[in-house]
């Protein structure tokens, strides 16, 4: 009886295990979904659109996660299909540097502004 | 001369607004995904479409051949547009067409190579549209040039036209 119950808790334990990693997958899935934009619905992630390139993709993000491939693996091959502006976390390099450094460049400025007008003023 | 300066300011900024803004109605915002760097074919296996067995990426592309991808399907109008120069390219010994046949339903797909004329070597079937996306595509019809090191050097979105076709005929040459 005793080890009937130990087999039953073993049982248990293993299905709950296996449920939590699907459930992992699914979160995981969801969000690099969220991250990818639809080509063909332009202004929509695949996660939004309904469109046959979306549903494509979703098939071959969840094939691709259950290949074992990683989150970033997975941008890597899309930006290698499509270009860089498939995920909407552009990266920097030398058609996104104005993008990530214009933001940096106008704080400086304002920031030198401001201190310019400050000491002015005492 | 405080206020002149200050009208220049203005005037120069109001014109930095006018030329961007005009510029991004000049532009159109779709993006297009460029094959500016060769990539290798992917590895990949499919079905056939006439025995309906799985075929290895390896088995079907052959080093020293030049090949075309086309991706097609029964209910594209354009594909319709683009078929008889796809017959005429398949009469080329220099170059093997292979047909991605894309999310279609078989026998509408048999139909229209049969009203039309079989231009492929090869037809492979992606029933779910990921073959297409492991080859970089994200409509019907695309067209894909694969060069004697079994690597893609031309992708062309759309239909092909004569003018395509002669610069195909052109790089095979």
């Amino acid at each position: 009886m005793k080890i009937v119950k130990i087999f039953i808790i073993l049982f248990l334990i293993t299905s709950f295990s296996e449920l939590k990693s699907d459930e992992v997958n699914d979160i995981l899935k969801s969000k690099i979904l969220k991250n990818i934009r639809c080509l063909i619905c332009q202004g929509q992630s695949v996660y939004d659109s309904e469109s046959e390139f979306a549903s494509s993709i979703k098939l071959i993000v969840e094939k691709k996660l259950n290949d074992g491939l990683k989150e970033k693996q997975i941008y890597q091959f899309l930006r290698e299909k499509y270009g860089d502006w498939i995920v909407y976390d552009p990266h920097l390099n030398k058609n996104t540097y104005i993008l990530w450094l214009l933001p940096l460049l106008l704080f400086l400025l304002g920031g030198a502004i401001m201190r310019q007008k400050l000491k002015f003023r005492n | 001369m405080k206020n002149k300066f200050s009208l220049f300011v203005i005037v120069i900024f109001l014109s930095f607004c006018f030329v961007i803004f005009y510029k991004g109605l000049n532009t159109p915002n779709n993006y297009t995904p460029k094959v500016n760097e060769k990539n290798n074919i992917p590895t990949f296996k499919a079905k056939d479409f006439y025995s309906n067995n799985y075929v290895n990426s390896d088995n079907i592309f052959e080093e020293n051949t030049f090949y075309i991808v086309n991706i097609w399907a029964s209910w594209c109008v354009p594909c319709r547009t683009e078929h008889p120069l796809l017959m005429q390219l398949s009469k080329n010994q220099s170059i093997k067409l292979i047909g991605l046949n894309y999310r279609d339903n078989f026998n509408n797909a048999k139909k229209f190579i049969n009203d039309l004329g079989n231009p492929y070597s090869r037809i492979l079937i992606d029933k779910d549209g990921t073959l297409g996306v492991e080859f970089g595509a994200y409509g019907v019809p695309e067209t894909f040039l694969i060069d004697k090191n079994k690597d893609i050097i031309k992708k062309f979105v759309g239909p092909i036209n004569q003018e395509i076709v002669n610069e195909i005929k052109l790089i095979i040459k």
